[in-house]
Formats: C-alpha cells, sequence, structure tokens
C-alpha cells in the first residue's frame, strides 16, 4: 500500500496520481491528513483501492468511477455526487447531499447522513446503517435507498422511479411518494445490498416507497402538489 | 318623428379597446379559463423593452478617424478563460452559440449548431440534457453545460469539453428550472435523462448539492480537480442582479461570466416568467462590467452577454459596453431555419403564422429544429444548415467590424462606451450612455 500524505502534496498533486491510475496501475493507496480536505478523490477512473484516514470535505470521492474509496471518518456535503461506479464507504457520518445524482455504484454510510441525501439520484445504490435527513431523494429518478434508521420530513418528493426502503420511522412522505408492497424481490434485493454493505439487520423489517406516477403528467387538480 | 330622426344621427362613440384588457390579455383569460394551465411557450420576452435597437454609434469624425475598410486589419479574435484554465477558448469571432438542449432541440439541429459555429472559428455548447455523440463530433470547440437537472452528467463528457458551463440560471427565466413536455421525451432523450418516457419532464431550478457562492466555489474547485485545471469554468446567470452577482460569480472563481438578460430564449416557459421576470439584456451589461473593474478583473475574467442578439451592430454595441463576447440562441435557430415563411401553411394549421410560431416545446416544429419527430427533424439538413449558421455568423462578424472600423478601432475589443449615444432616455440610464446630442447620463 502506497501512502499519500496531504501534509506534504497540495491537494492537486494527490488527485493527479490517483486519476492517472490505469487498470495496471498500483493497487492500494493510503491517504493521510485529509483534515476536511474538499474535492478529495475526485474523477478517479481506475479499479484502485483508496483509503482515507480520517474526514473529509465537500465532494469526497466526486464523479468516481470503479474506485472503490473506504474513509476511516466522517464526510462533508455532496460524498460520491454524480458517482458513475465503483463504491464509496463512510465508517462515519455524512453532510447533506450524498450520493447526489449518483448514475451508478454503491455509496454506503455506516453513521447518519444529512438532509438531501440521494437528492436527484440516476442508478446509484445507497445503503445508510444510521438515519437522513429532511427531502432525501428529491427528483429521484432511478436506484435504490436504502435506510435502516428513520427518515426526517418530506421523503421521495417529486420523486420518478427510484426505490427507497426504510426499516424505521418516517416522518412524512412528499408530494407523489407512497407507500408501496414489500414483495418477495423487494426483500431479496434490500438482503443483498445490506450483506454488500456489511449491515446486518432483516430485510423483511423494510417497508418500500416509491412514485405514485400522479404527477408525470400536468393536471390542474393536482395543483396544491405542484 | 323628427327626434327620432336625431337620435338616429348622434355621433357614436368609436368602440374603444382597452389598453388594459386588451385583445391579447382577454383571449389569454379565455385561454386559462378553458384550459386550467398557465400558457407555457418558447422564445424570450416578447414585449417592447429598451433594446440595441436604442443605441447608436458615432462614427468618426474631426477627433476620431476611421480604419480603411477591407485594407486595415480589424481582428475579432477572442480568448475565453485566461485566468485559471490551461487551455483558455480561442475563438476567431466573439460570437458563440448559447446551451440548447438537445431534446429541446433534434439531434440534427444539434449537428447543423456545431457545424455551422466550426466554420465560423467559434464555439457551441450543450444544454440540458447531456453532450451527444454527434454533437461533440461536429463541434471543434464544445461548451458542456452543468445544470441542476445533470441529465447525462458524467465524467467522460465532462474532459471531453472545452470549457464547463455552470448554469445558474437564463435570462428567459431567472430562479426557474427547465421544461420538457412529454410529447418531446422520445426512447433516445428518456435514456440519455434517465426518465420514464412520455413524462412531463421538470428540471429543477437549483443545483442538487450546492447552494450560494461559497459553495459554487467549492464546486468549482471540484470540477477543476477533475478536469485538472485544464478548461475554462463559465458562469451562467439571468440578469437581474447583475453587479453583485458578478461579483459573487467572480468570487466563487469563475473564469468567464455569462449574462443573459431577458430577452434571451428559452426551450419551453412559462408565459408569465417569461415576460415578468428579469430585465434587459441592455440594462445588465455595465453594472456587471463595473463588478468586474472593482475587482481589476475586467478583461482578466471574460464577459459573456445573451439574450437579443440579432446582428452586427448588437454584437459591436455589447462589445462597446465592455462585454468580450456575445451568444446566440434565437438567432442562431432562424438562421437555421425556424420561423421560415416557406412552412407557413403548416404554421396555419398550427393556429399561428411564420414569425410568431413559439409552440416549441410541442415538438410539432414544421421546420424540424425544436422536435423529437424523427419525420420533422428529417427536414433539416446539418449540412446545410451548419453552412447557413456559417453565413449568418460570418455576416454578423462583417457588421460588427464595419462598425468597429468607422469608430476607428483595429480590433472588435476596443470599442468603448465612448463610441455610443443613446436615443431614449431608459437607454441612456441602462446603458450608462448619453443621450444622443448632450452630455446627460440620467442618474449620474
Ligand atoms: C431552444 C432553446 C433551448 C435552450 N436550452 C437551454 C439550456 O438547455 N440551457 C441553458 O442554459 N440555456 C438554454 N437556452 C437559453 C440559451 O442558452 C441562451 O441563454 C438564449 O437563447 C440567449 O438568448 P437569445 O435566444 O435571444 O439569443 C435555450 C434557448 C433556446 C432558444
Amino acid at each position: 500500500m502506497r501512502e499519500l500524505d496531504l501534509e506534504k502534496l497540495s491537494l492537486r498533486e494527490l488527485n493527479s496520481v490517483l486519476q492517472s491510475q490505469d487498470k495496471n496501475g498500483q493497487e492500494s493507496w493510503l491517504i493521510r491528513n485529509p483534515k476536511g480536505a474538499h474535492a478529495l478523490a475526485v474523477g478517479l477512473d481506475a479499479p484502485i483501492n483508496v483509503r482515507i484516514e480520517g474526514s473529509t470535505g465537500y465532494y469526497c470521492a466526486g464523479m468516481n468511477k470503479n474506485a472503490l474509496i473506504h474513509v476511516i471518518g466522517s464526510v462533508g456535503p455532496g460524498a460520491a455526487e454524480n458517482m458513475m461506479s465503483g463504491k464509496l464507504i463512510v465508517e462515519g457520518n455524512a453532510s447533506q447531499y450524498a450520493g447526489a445524482t449518483g448514475h451508478g455504484g454503491t455509496l454506503i454510510i455506516k453513521g447518519n447522513s444529512s438532509s438531501r441525501c440521494g437528492i436527484s439520484m440516476k442508478g446509484i445504490d445507497i445503503v445508510v446503517q444510521g438515519s437522513i435527513g429532511h427531502m432525501s431523494a428529491f427528483m429521484a429518478q432511478s436506484g435504490n435507498l436504502v435506510v435502516a434508521g428513520d427518515v426526517g420530513d418530506s421523503l421521495g418528493d417529486s420523486i420518478y422511479e427510484a426505490q427507497i426502503f426504510v426499516r424505521g420511522a418516517v416522518n412524512s412522505l412528499g408530494a407523489d411518494c407512497i407507500e408501496k408492497e414489500m414483495t418477495f424481490q423487494h426483500i431479496q434485493l434490500v438482503d443483498k445490498l445490506l450483506k454488500s454493505s456489511d449491515i446486518g439487520c432483516e430485510a423483511s423489517e423494510f417497508k418500500r416507497f416509491g412514485s405514485a406516477r400522479k404527477l408525470y403528467n400536468f393536471d390542474i387538480d393536482n395543483l396544491s402538489d405542484y | 318623428m323628427k327626434a327620432k330622426k336625431e337620435t338616429h344621427k348622434a355621433p357614436r362613440t368609436k368602440p374603444r379597446f382597452s389598453e388594459t384588457f386588451t385583445p391579447e390579455i382577454n383571449s389569454e383569460i379565455r385561454r386559462a379559463a378553458a384550459t386550467g394551465i398557465y400558457d407555457i411557450r418558447g422564445g424570450g420576452a416578447k414585449r417592447k423593452i429598451p433594446h440595441f435597437d436604442d443605441l447608436l454609434f458615432l462614427g468618426a469624425s474631426m477627433s476620431r478617424y476611421p480604419l480603411e475598410g477591407y485594407r486595415e486589419k480589424c481582428d475579432t479574435s477572442v480568448k475565453l478563460g485566461t485566468k485559471y484554465a490551461q487551455n483558455p477558448l480561442n475563438l476567431d469571432i466573439p460570437i458563440t452559440i448559447a446551451g440548447m438542449s438537445f431534446g429541446a432541440l433534434s439531434a440534427q439541429a444539434k449537428e447543423a449548431l456545431g457545424r455551422g459555429a466550426s466554420l465560423a472559428g467559434t464555439s457551441t455548447t450543450t444544454g440540458d440534457g447531456g453532450m451527444t455523440p454527434e454533437e461533440r463530433q461536429h463541434s471543434k470547440k464544445l461548451v458542456y453545460q452543468y445544470l441542476p437537472s445533470r441529465y447525462g452528467m458524467n465524467p467522460d463528457d465532462l474532459k471531453k469539453a472545452d470549457a464547463i458551463e455552470i448554469v445558474v440560471g437564463q435570462g428567459a427565466k431567472p430562479g426557474g428550472g427547465g421544461m420538457l413536455l412529454g410529447q418531446k421525451i422520445s426512447d433516445r432523450v428518456a435514456e440519455m435523462r434517465n426518465l420514464p418516457k412520455g413524462v412531463d419532464q421538470r428540471s429543477a431550478c437549483r443545483h442538487p448539492d450546492w447552494t450560494g457562492p461559497d459553495d459554487l466555489e467549492i464546486k468549482i474547485l471540484e470540477l477543476r480537480e477533475i478536469t485538472q485545471w485544464k478548461v475554462p469554468v463559465f458562469v451562467k446567470i439571468g440578469a437581474t442582479r447583475p453587479y453583485f452577482d458578478t461579483t459573487l460569480a467572480i468570487k466563487a472563481g469563475a473564469d468567464v461570466i455569462v449574462m443573459d438578460g431577458m430577452q434571451g430564449g428559452t426551450a419551453a416557459t412559462q408565459d408569465v416568467f417569461i415576460e415578468h421576470v428579469g430585465i434587459p439584456t441592455l440594462a445588465c451589461i455595465r453594472a456587471s462590467v463595473e463588478a468586474l473593474q472593482e475587482q481589476g478583473l475586467h478583461r482578466e475574467v471574460q464577459l459573456v452577454i445573451s439574450g437579443g442578439i440579432r446582428n452586427g451592430a448588437d454584437v459591436a454595441k455589447c462589445l462597446a459596453l465592455g462585454a468580450d463576447a456575445v451568444s446566440i440562441g434565437t438567432a442562431a435557430l432562424i438562421a437555421l431555419g425556424d420561423n421560415d415563411p416557406k412552412w407557413e401553411l403548416e404554421y396555419k394549421k398550427l393556429g399561428t403564422t411564420a414569425g410568431a410560431f413559439d409552440d416549441w416545446h410541442e415538438g410539432f416544429d414544421p421546420a424540424g429544429i425544436t422536435t423529437q419527430d424523427p419525420r420533422l427533424a428529417a427536414r433539416l439538413n446539418p449540412v446545410e444548415g451548419g453552412k447557413r449558421l456559417s453565413n449568418f455568423l460570418k455576416v454578423i462578424s462583417l457588421e460588427a467590424q464595419t462598425i468597429a472600423r468607422a469608430c476607428g478601432k483595429n480590433h472588435l475589443k476596443n470599442l468603448e462606451p465612448e463610441d455610443l449615444c443613446a436615443l431614449t432616455v431608459e437607454a441612456a440610464a441602462m446603458a450608462r450612455i448619453p443621450l444622443a446630442g448632450t452630455s446627460w447620463i440620467p442618474g449620474s
């Protein structure tokens, strides 16, 4: 495992080492002293392992492709934003907009995640062991959001085809988001996501939420929902 | 009998239309009452507002001497993104093609825009809906928009871009998001945007992962890190508070500010939004320039102006007021063939007429530009459309040069406010230019 120390390297130097890796590059990297740096390990595009020892600022692992990034700490706003593939694992908590607009890959948060988790998600899987804040999965388009804890207000407001699974309490649902039947297939899916995230709880305890699809086409009689 | 005759002859008041309840207003009231939905349309503000026609150039005289047309060189080139980017955008002319989405426009129209811009030595811009391969292939210089919806956003296309434009707002609808109605969500558009086919799609009006200029600074850092500081980052703003917004965008680290006035076109927005929110293009330029000057960054952070630019005179006036370049949307579509009278019969069938057709959101564009219907889209030949656009771009560049030479300038960028006068008090106040024949600038 090669070490990169943000006390010795600039952000640009550190990111450019990681960004220049390809399929045959160094496999494992250890990043020391992140000290809340923004835009750390962004734009990676190789199947490498990056272990960050400490907490990061905004947009950790932004637009990630293929890399597995493991933060031994907490992450600031917009973690794994617009991720395409690969994985971000956060041992601590995540701030606002975790996994925003993510197209693919998996975001695993072992602690809690703040408001707008999975906002506008487009295919990513997000698994949160703790609880998440208000307006999560706002305008979520596709992918799965699995929350083992509780959820704040207006979950899934104006949601499209993403699926939400919650084990704890949901404060309130947003416009056009409803509870849906949890079928055997859904239990299997949640079980798979929990297992691969190393989160030990029972998939059958989850409830499923998704779009009522009533706001898909404009209708004046739904005015109060817009 | 006599009395009756007199009554008959008594003069009658001529039927009088109300200036408040005009026939247009009344027809809109009836339409709203019948349908229960607000009016959505494409294009920009149609009402009359102070504009570039309210300014004139002074030309050369005793104290200034002109340049010889065709003999003495008048340069038109411009570099955008000189402050932070390794590779600024080098353009032959200071007229770029504005961001218009694939989805709102057909793939053929996007290709034609790329071809036309490339022939004329300038850039074109993606839009809400991502980058199409056709567009990338045919655009020598392509600006990639980073919008709140993030439809189709991905790091591979980001790295293929020659510049990134973060869209905070648009002049047609500052504070509003995008719209693409169900009939235009074809299979390809649905796939690129990751949406169910046929939904009335509403793009978010705010970015999902940042709010305010402090966050924007970090977002710009992230985009620069992903693209290794190679390409410029533009910030596009709908004109409302141009002085403050420009100041904040500079502070956030923009290389280029794009300021879009209320006449700026849109593919689909509520008419009430288009006509009643934002300020005229003419009113935003000097305020933006003032902000740049105060920061000591005028010309180092470039200013691009858009919204209702139609000809070389408009281009020259923008530059004289302090812009580095302009951007065009509607005029480029008209150059491709939008609203061409040759389709009049079909416009009639749609209940409109050539020149007034603005139902771009419905997807039935007879000219095949604002549509996803393959039959209609096939009407636009991208090669011929591209040639028409490049002709138009070259003509308006020549026009701007003609004016610059008359003002004695060997580069378009040397045009200055002192070359202008205003025709109306309103234009004089908004553009901070003296009323013609006087030295009076209202408010100063
Ligand atoms: C059909 C159409 C689609 C547009 N799509 C976008 C878009 O996706 N993103 C954006 O920032 N602006 C969009 N705009 C606005 C243009 O980028 C630009 O601001 C405007 O057209 C400039 O004004 P003009 O049309 O008067 O030249 C669109 C405009 C038109 C006409």
